[in-house]
């Protein structure tokens, strides 16, 4: 058994190795030493509890078992998963960590002993408090993150589900998620902890209901801000400063994430939250739409126009994903590139289904990530470059976003596709995007519409070139 | 006066934010999905928690209703903490540099 003093210590030290994981990030490679720093800090911190509990009975005999059932499902879906599944996974695992905090946070409340807050019944009132929250903000990360993997999954519609009185019913939930809270600190009712729990999961169910399946990115974002301040308030019940800094991070980083993806689409957060997004002007747009002239080519056009070309921006997007086009995507830009082809990658920041997933998706295709560019570094090499090849991206392209004042999308930060000498579009069908708007750049002069499955596009241009 | 223990806690909570702020904003778009997994991971860090619940219930048998949620919640943070930095690695594992022999 160590010191109270001493496990401290070493929790701060793993706190500080989780710091240096985040920031080995800050580039590819320092980024595989920081996720090694961040293992080491959770071995740190595991062992520590071991020790300073100094108890070795039957008892750990079953954490061991738990720990290693949980690990070995954990290293299995690591393993197994797609990289396209990345967003389903990532809201899964939110979901775990909101659990995790709302069992931690029960367990607590019923044996608050264990944890030295008092007694069942006469539990102190600071940690009451920073439990409640904890278990709150976790149930409705639970909740949350459920529906939201389900909306990625495809098991439930991606749709917005609205109704009357929405807005006003989920704010009387949340006030009185705070009166309940309040009630439990001054009685200490554990009947009153169960219902503070029904209506955290509750809430978190219809705060993501009413949200689009394409503002996803921000959804997750979000969630992973909310775990992390559900660890940070476990933290402060447990008085373990490793969890705190975690915590804190979690918080800031998710928040962060939340905050560029927003701006990727030019609309504040609570316009986001309060959700409903492309539910309605889909109907407006679609009326008025008077039959433009439209080129459309085949796969032997697109091959002819970028064997002639000298430089290739290539502008992925979700559709590319979908049709798990990435690899066959690369062995076009080979075959480009063998031909001294210069080829570059132009990625949006809500490309994807989650913050940095096309960069993912490309890297799995072996894409070197020095030729992938985020939209401020390559927007100005539009209008210098022969042809832009746009697959499966939409909205992100759509230049009324510059022009048209009356657009649901004005204002979002677009990539100058129409800048090119020729833009490739290569798309199903004409259909609108998820902001439910006609792209204009569909009926430009320099346009030409490949109407195709991504994937077999990709793999014909490739046979023509 | 003394001042209370939870304002020192309060003040490790307030600049860990800063940190996290400061050093978040320096990671690279292009590794914001590592981000969100390695946090997911670190975040399970709750495991501490999970296991002090699960060893609290010696005194009257290894499972009562307290320690049994202490070790579910080991288990799923267990599948986080793993799951989670070994998807971050091998993520992370496909990043690779343009080849210089061309």
């Amino acid at each position: 058994m160590i010191s109270a003093n001493l496990s401290a210590v070493f929790y701060l030290i793993s706190g500080v190795l989780f710091i240096l994981a985040l920031r080995g990030l800050s580039s590819p490679e320092t980024s595989r030493q920081g996720n090694f720093f961040g293992i080491l800090g959770m071995v740190i911190a595991i062992t520590v509890t071991f020790l300073s509990l100094g108890n070795f009975s039957s008892g750990f005999i079953y954490v061991l078992i738990f720990l290693l059932i949980g690990g070995l499902i954990g290293a299995f879906i690591a393993y197994k998963i797609p990289m396209t599944a990345m967003p389903e996974l990532v809201a899964g695992f939110h979901s775990l960590v909101g659990l995790a905090a709302v069992f931690v946070a029960i367990s607590a409340f019923l044996n608050p002993e264990a944890f030295n807050l008092g007694y069942p019944g006469d539990i102190k009132l600071g940690s009451l408090i920073e439990m409640s929250i904890g278990a709150a903000v976790g149930a409705i990360t639970f909740s949350g993150s459920i529906i939201a993997f389900l909306k990625l999954q495809g098991i439930m519609s991606g749709s917005p589900i609205t109704f009357k009185g929405q807005h006003p019913l989920n704010a009387l939930i949340l006030i009185s998620i705070v009166v309940i809270t309040y009630l439990l600190c001054s009685t200490q009712s554990s009947n009153l902890f169960w219902i503070l729990l029904a209506i955290s999961f509750l809430i978190g169910f219809l705060l993501i209901i009413p949200i689009g399946g394409a503002d996803m990115p921000v959804v997750i974002s979000m969630l992973n801000s909310y775990s992390g301040w559900a660890a940070a308030g476990i933290g402060f019940t447990l008085e373990n400063t490793a969890l705190i800094i975690t915590g804190a991070l979690v918080g800031s980083s998710g928040a962060i994430l939340s905050y560029i993806m927003c701006k990727g689409m030019n609309r504040s957060f609570f316009n986001v939250i309060l959700g409903g997004f492309g539910a309605t002007e889909q109907s407006s747009s679609s009326v008025n739409k008077e039959q433009k002239p439209v080129k459309s080519g085949n796969a032997e056009d697109a091959a002819f126009l970028m064997k002639n070309a000298s430089s290739v921006i290539i502008v992925p997007g979700y559709g590319m994903a979908v049709a798990q086009a990435q690899h066959a995507l690369r062995e076009m830009v080979d075959t480009l590139k063998k031909n001294d082809i210069k080829v570059s990658y132009a990625i949006h920041p809500v490309a994807g289904r989650m913050p940095g997933h096309m960069n993912v998706l490309l890297a799995e295709a072996n894409v070197p990530y020095d030729e992938v560019f985020e939209l401020e570094e390559i927007n100005n090499d539009f209008a210098n470059a022969d042809v832009a090849f746009v697959i499966g991206a939409n909205d992100v392209t759509n230049p009324v976003a510059k022009t048209d004042p009356q657009s649901p999308i004005f204002g979002m930060p677009v990539l100058d596709v129409e800048k090119c000498k020729s833009v490739l579009f290569v798309k199903r069908s004409l259909s609108p995007g998820y902001a439910g708007i006609d792209n204009d750049l569909f009926y430009r002069e320099n346009t030409l519409m490949l109407f195709a499955d991504a994937k077999k596009m990709t793999e014909d241009i490739t046979k023509n070139l | 006066m003394e001042i209370d223990p939870f304002i020192f806690r309060l003040s490790i909570f307030i600049l860990s934010i800063f940190i996290g702020y400061y050093v978040v904003w320096s990671v690279t778009p292009s590794l914001h999905t590592p981000l969100m997994s390695v946090t997911n991971a670190i975040s399970s860090v709750i495991i501490v928690g999970a296991i002090i619940a699960g060893l609290a219930g010696n005194s009257e048998g290894i499972f009562n209703s307290s320690s049994i949620f202490g070790f579910l919640a080991i288990s799923l943070a267990a599948i986080n903490i793993f799951g989670g930095f070994l998807v971050t690695q091998r993520m992370l594992a496909m990043y690779k540099k343009k080849k210089k022999d061309k």
